[in-house]
């Protein structure tokens, strides 16, 4: 009996692993931190049904059937009409940078048509590189337009409202237009991917040092805190790249996922996501005491980098603070520029947005690790 | 005076101290060391030694204290002065997942080498690690891991070497060649610094340095330290030094008695008060045993040396203690 299970056997354990627990306060905000943290993202933040998404208008002149179909667009909720008129080529930009989900384009005499009951084309662009952001919008947009128009047609002209609709709607689902969720999901999977495996590996890089002793000797040799940090970093920069070749090729293999745009921009921007991470990991470990902090900072990194890069969720359908957080997020930006480049083409000139904060975030976190790196061993 | 020519001051500091937390672990500790000069650093576990050694070479920032290494400012220029130093830490701490060339390899370049691949070769052959050069370092035993440290802290032929135990754990040949290698090295005008608890490494310095406490309590050559411990040693040969061992122990004038097989070491400080005691404890166990003069060695002078630093701090530990309730 004594030696099978004991009772204060288990409870000298749980005693201990308290009171070390309570001494590594950063456990102990872990273990306080992360479900509060999930609760909050997985209640508020995740929105599987997105509304409000930016809509622009493109028309040849505005009139009373125009301003019911915006306001009946608005008032579903699942759009978000920019007011005004765009033209077609502002309309195609915000479409391939994603500062729009939707085009809607009337047609140059529009409200004549519909008036005469000819049926004027109503055409829809959507951007359909995540489906799950569209779907449903699109879904729901022949019952918006046919209510909408019925009520705007009454009176005199209310024998045009007749079913079908009174306008002919055409959808385009630009750059997935079958909608297939693998073309969302690979770009989303190589930042995820990317994210947990290279800001890991890092972040063990000095922790591992310090627990196995070799940091003295390092550190009583002639390596500067920047060779030390560079030295650290690219051989994991190598790493992540074998990964993103290993991930392209199953993607190709399994999903036939195309590829528009050209390797050379997707090296680029992968380098420098990658470039941020094992940066960033880097930090985390001049920050952890041992691996077993630095694993927890990686993970505590990865949660919202999951939840609010777009990946999981649409971006544009989230509250306006997570989309704060997450356009601070180096995965955010690289999600939407591997999304471009492989769905839509986009060059380095369309990623200008995207690319700036990559670039902004790895020299702070650079410069952040080499202000925190412990010269001595104090 | 020394500043005719400061080149040949290797180690030069004043009052380094080192607190960790309110303890002070190394206290006032004041040191110089000549350009070709071996200086041992002796004291009991714990007094100071790693921590001081670390100082002088930049690895841990002093909370007083100043001084130079090489000429170069000990506080502002460790960045410099690690090129030119050769460490060698206690705890083996190369890499244990790295093969023994990989290791060197490394060395080589943080030091930025030439022809490294020549003096990675060299130096394994004269460690006699070339047939293994491709084994983990992990799975070498103690001793030759401390061979490894020393050959992979020498590589770059530093201008100071600072050893930390070095020798721990290496049979006693590999430690003679160790030894003969160290002073021809300081020969060719290399110094070395080197922590050490065998005596027989301290009798082989040119000059020793005891600290205990975190203060330096003794310094000088073998000789002079044991002529300033101002000791005296009998040595009882014969039968049954057990039970004179015993007796004498109880005597004034005896602080140490030690047995070394079938000898009896009795030290004490006053030479007549010494061989009374011993004199007495022979009449009184009735003993054949033959009693005469013999050499105090260094460890019964570190020994007490010790005890009198542990006294001393114990008192000054005390004082504190009791001022702090009222
Ligand atoms: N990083 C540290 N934090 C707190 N205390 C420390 C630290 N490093 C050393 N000490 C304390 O400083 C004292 C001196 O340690 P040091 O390692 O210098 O002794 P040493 O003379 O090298 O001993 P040994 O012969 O056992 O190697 C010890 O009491 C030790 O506990
Ligand atoms: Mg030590």
């Amino acid at each position: 009996m004594s030696s099978g299970f004991s009772l204060s056997r288990i409870l000298a354990l749980m005693v201990k692993e308290f009171i070390q627990m309570r001494r590594d306060r950063l456990t102990f905000a872990m273990i306080i931190g992360i479900p509060i943290i999930q609760l909050v993202l997985f209640g508020y933040a995740i929105n599987l049904d997105p509304k409000r998404l930016p809509t622009l208008m493109v028309a040849a002149e505005s009139g009373p059937a125009t301003r019911t179909i915006v306001a009946a667009m608005e008032a579903s909720g699942y759009f978000s009409i920019a007011p005004g008129l765009a033209s077609p080529a502002e309309a195609n930009e915000a479409l391939i940078d994603g500062s729009a989900s939707y085009v809607i384009t009337l047609p140059p005499g529009f409200e004549r048509d519909l008036v005469r009951g000819t049926r004027p084309q109503l055409l829809v662009e959507a951007d359909a590189t995540d489906p799950a952001a569209t779907s449903n919008a699109l879904g729901a947009l022949p019952q918006i337009l046919s209510s909408a128009l019925k009520r705007e047609l009454t009176g005199p002209l209310a024998t045009q409202a007749s079913p079908p609709i009174a306008v002919d709607l055409v959808i385009q689902r630009r750059y997935n237009p079958e909608g297939i969720t693998a073309y969302n999901i690979v770009p989303g999977l190589l930042g995820t991917i990317l994210t947990m495996t290279t800001i890991l590996m890092t972040a063990l890089a000095l922790t591992r040092e310090i627990e196995r002793g070799t940091m003295e000797n390092l550190m009583a040799m002639p390596a500067t805190p920047l060779e030390i940090m560079i030295g650290k970093i690219v051989p994991y920069i190598g790493f992540g790249l074998v990964q993103v070749a290993v991930i392209l090729v199953c993607a190709q293999i399994l999903f036939h996922v195309p590829m528009m745009g050209s390797f050379a921009v997707l090296l680029g921007v992968t380098f420098l996501f990658i470039g941020c991470n094992v940066t960033l990991g880097y930090t985390f470990s001049t920050i952890a005491r041992n691996q077993m902090q630095a694993m927890q900072m990686t993970f505590f990194w990865f949660l919202p980098s999951i939840l609010l890069s777009g990946f999981m969720f649409p971006f544009r359908g989230m509250p306006d603070w997570a989309q704060v957080i997450g356009s601070a997020l180096p995965i955010t930006h690289y999600i939407r520029s591997v999304r471009g480049i492989m769905l839509k083409g986009s060059g380095p000139a369309d990623l200008v947005n995207e690319i700036w904060p990559l670039v902004a975030f790895w020299l702070a976190v650079g410069a952040l690790a080499l202000f925190r790196y412990r010269r001595t061993l104090d | 005076m020394a500043g005719d020519r400061p080149e040949e001051i290797i180690i030069d500091i004043h009052g380094l101290t080192k607190r960790f937390g309110n303890k002070t672990v190394v206290d006032d500790v004041s040191l110089d060391v000549r350009r070709g000069e071996i200086v041992g650093f002796l004291g009991p576990n714990g007094s100071g030694k790693t921590t001081t050694i670390r100082m002088i070479c930049g690895l841990l920032r002093p909370d007083g204290g100043s001084g130079t290494c090489l000429g170069l400012d000990i506080l502002r220029d460790a960045d410099r002065i690690k090129r030119q130093v050769g460490y060698m830490t206690q705890r083996f701490s190369y890499y244990e997942d790295l093969t023994i060339r990989e290791n060197l390899d490394f060395v080589a370049r943080i030091y930025a080498l030439p022809d490294r691949s020549a003096i990675v070769k060299k130096t394994l052959e004269r460690l006699g690690l070339y047939e293994r050069r491709d084994q983990l370092a992990g799975s070498l035993s103690g001793g030759w891991k401390q061979r490894l440290a020393l050959a992979a802290s020498v590589m770059h032929q530093p201008k100071l070497l600072l050893l930390d135990e070095p020798t721990a754990g290496v049979d006693p040949q590999a430690r003679r060649e160790f030894w003969d290698e160290i002073h021809a090295l300081a020969e060719d005008g290399l110094t070395v610094l080197v922590s050490t608890h065998y005596m027989d490494e301290a009798e082989r310095c040119h000059r020793i340095i005891y600290i205990a406490y975190g203060k330096i309590v003794a310094r000088g050559t073998v000789a002079e330290v044991i002529e300033r411990s101002g000791l005296s040693t009998i040595v009882v040969r014969g039968h049954d030094v057990g039970a004179i061992a015993r007796l004498v122990r109880q005597k004034t004038g005896v602080e140490q008695v030690a047995p070394f097989g079938n000898d009896l070491h009795v030290v004490g400080p006053d030479a007549v008060a010494l061989k009374q005691a011993v004199d007495a404890a022979l009449v009184e166990t009735h003993s054949d045993a033959l009693a005469e003069p013999g050499e105090t060695s260094l460890e019964d002078v570190f020994i007490r040396l010790m005890q009198e630093a542990r006294a001393r701090d114990h008192s000054a530990n005390g004082t504190a203690k009791a001022e702090s309730p009222s």
